[in-house]
């Protein structure tokens, strides 16, 4: 048997194709970053389908096909038959806009595995608020489509302060909307997130009860819906792995192309992320700087280099580091080791506003939003 | 599908809807693949899962992994197997051949 790795490097199982960052939603909790105005020049079909290809030679087989919204690429069917062609398996991960009857079916003949579809609350009103756009009976529709095609179908729901009380009625809605897996993520405080903090960080009381719901309706509903509850590591005392390692499964693809470990890592300094314009996916997984900067535990400072939980969590998320204390080479600050722990526990005690829409307004993902906080940062 | 379930020997187990089987060359592993997951099977677990097509019968299944392995001693754990498969929703059975 023949490998196209060497067999001491871990492979990038999972390749995230964030294939633009167009979306027609304005979520203020999204994951992109703050300035995805001001990126253009998205990678032709061509080149993602070369991106693909070595990405399969160098073993990835899970393809997410995410954005922004992966719908406004008029290519995405062509994509998907490429993908499907090369074996992997493929999953789209979308707000729904967009997928209609016959974009559905073309997918489905291109060969999609797996649909997740994004709702923001279980309430119409909550869901169009944060979304800002009308689109509750929307994905209601989609969520039908899917489930005629006869697809798997995954709902994602990010919580927050704002819906995290609505958790049992999410439940009820991916319960009678037909998926078989549901996604409840707890809103992770980069990009967008970030700027909304104060206004999207749950309580601690809230988190509480919020777990304890999902703990009973798994007891009740058993394996009819599998229920993935990712809690905010900011009540945690250890910190989480970054995306299961730096450069250990997973590989990011900007949609102009730059191939980052983690979909967040474009935000750091000092890391001179590789575009797949200039360089082979195997060049990049293998010798770029940025992929190795922190594989292994030599980057590791003190407590985390001599502690005997580092192989467990590798030192915890590298962009939380850096937005909690500057140093992107920093322990997590979400563990209780960390001389900085104390920064997490200011945020999470600290005070909040009661109504935290109305005294201090969400900053809503739009690309005039994204332009002015642009021109915020590069004023003198 | 508990450990004092008698298996349905007669009946045809196949790989569920929701799961993808296949070889991975640069694991040098078959998987299963499903949304957003991958298990990677050991050698055994492969082999079973790679005659659950719909086609054959649990009992053919056996006779067929009792030649491959040259060994009478596998039947308790490829049964021990497929019941563990059927409880993670990997497998699920029919009664007749699957078209």
């Amino acid at each position: 048997m023949s490998s196209t790795v060497p067999t001491t490097a871990a492979l990038p199982l999972w390749l995230v194709a964030e294939l633009t960052y167009r979306c027609p939603l304005h979520c203020p909790f999204c994951s992109n970053p703050v300035d995805f105005a001001n990126i253009q020049s998205e990678l032709s079909t061509e080149e993602w389908c070369r991106a693909l290809a070595e990405a399969r030679a160098l073993g990835a087989v899970q393809l997410g096909l995410t954005g922004g919204e992966p719908l406004s690429r008029p290519d995405l069917e062509e994509l998907v038959g490429e993908a499907h062609r090369l074996g992997f398996y493929t999953n789209l991960i979308t707000s729904g806009v967009g997928l209609n009857e016959t974009r559905m079916r073309a997918l489905k003949d291109a060969g999609l595995d797996h649909v997740q579809l994004s709702f923001q609350d279980s309430t119409r009103e909550l869901n169009d608020f944060l979304s800002s756009t009308r689109t509750f009976s929307l994905k209601r529709r989609v969520a039908g489509l899917i489930k005629d095609h006869g697809f798997p179908m995954v709902m994602n729901c990010v919580i927050h302060r704002l819906n995290i009380d609505h958790v049992d009625r999410i439940i009820d809605l991916a319960l009678e909307i037909g998926a078989e897996y549901l996604e409840l993520a707890n809103t992770q405080f980069y990009g967008w997130a970030d700027l909304n903090r104060s206004q999207l960080l749950p309580t601690r009381e809230q988190l509480e009860r919020s777990e304890a719901v999902v703990a009973g309706y798994r007891q009740r509903i058993g394996n009819r819906l599998r229920i993935l509850y990712v809690i905010s590591d900011l009540y945690e005392t250890r910190p989480k792995r970054c995306m299961n390692g730096w450069g250990t499964t997973i590989m990011v693809i900007a949609p102009d192309g730059l191939a980052m470990p983690c979909h967040a890592a474009r935000m750091l300094p000092g890391i001179n992320l590789p575009s797949v314009r200039n360089a082979s996916l195997r060049e990049i997984w293998l010798d770029s700087p940025a992929f190795n900067r922190f594989r292994g535990d030599q980057w590791m400072p003190e407590p985390c280099r001599s502690c005997p939980e580092k192989t467990k969590d590798l030192g915890g998320c590298r962009c939380q580091a850096f937005l909690l204390t500057g140093d992107v080479g920093a322990t997590d600050p979400v563990c209780d080791k960390s001389p900085l722990h104390a920064r997490v526990l200011e945020i999470v005690n600290g005070p909040r506003p009661l109504r935290p829409d109305i005294e201090r307004p969400l900053v809503f993902r739009t690309p005039e939003n994204s332009k002015q906080l642009l021109a915020e940062t590069t004023e003198p | 599908m508990d450990d004092s379930t008698p298996l349905p020997r007669a009946s045809y187990p196949r790989i569920a809807p929701l799961y993808r089987f296949q070889w991975e060359a640069a694991q040098n592993a078959y998987v299963l693949l499903f949304p957003e997951g991958m298990v990677q099977l050991n050698v055994a677990a492969g082999e079973i899962l790679r005659r659950c097509d719909g086609r054959c019968s649990a009992d053919e299944i056996i006779a067929d992994l009792r030649a491959a392995f040259q060994s009478d001693a596998i039947d308790a754990d490829v049964e021990a197997f497929l019941r563990s498969a059927t409880r993670d929703g990997w497998v699920e059975w029919r009664e007749a051949v699957t078209p």
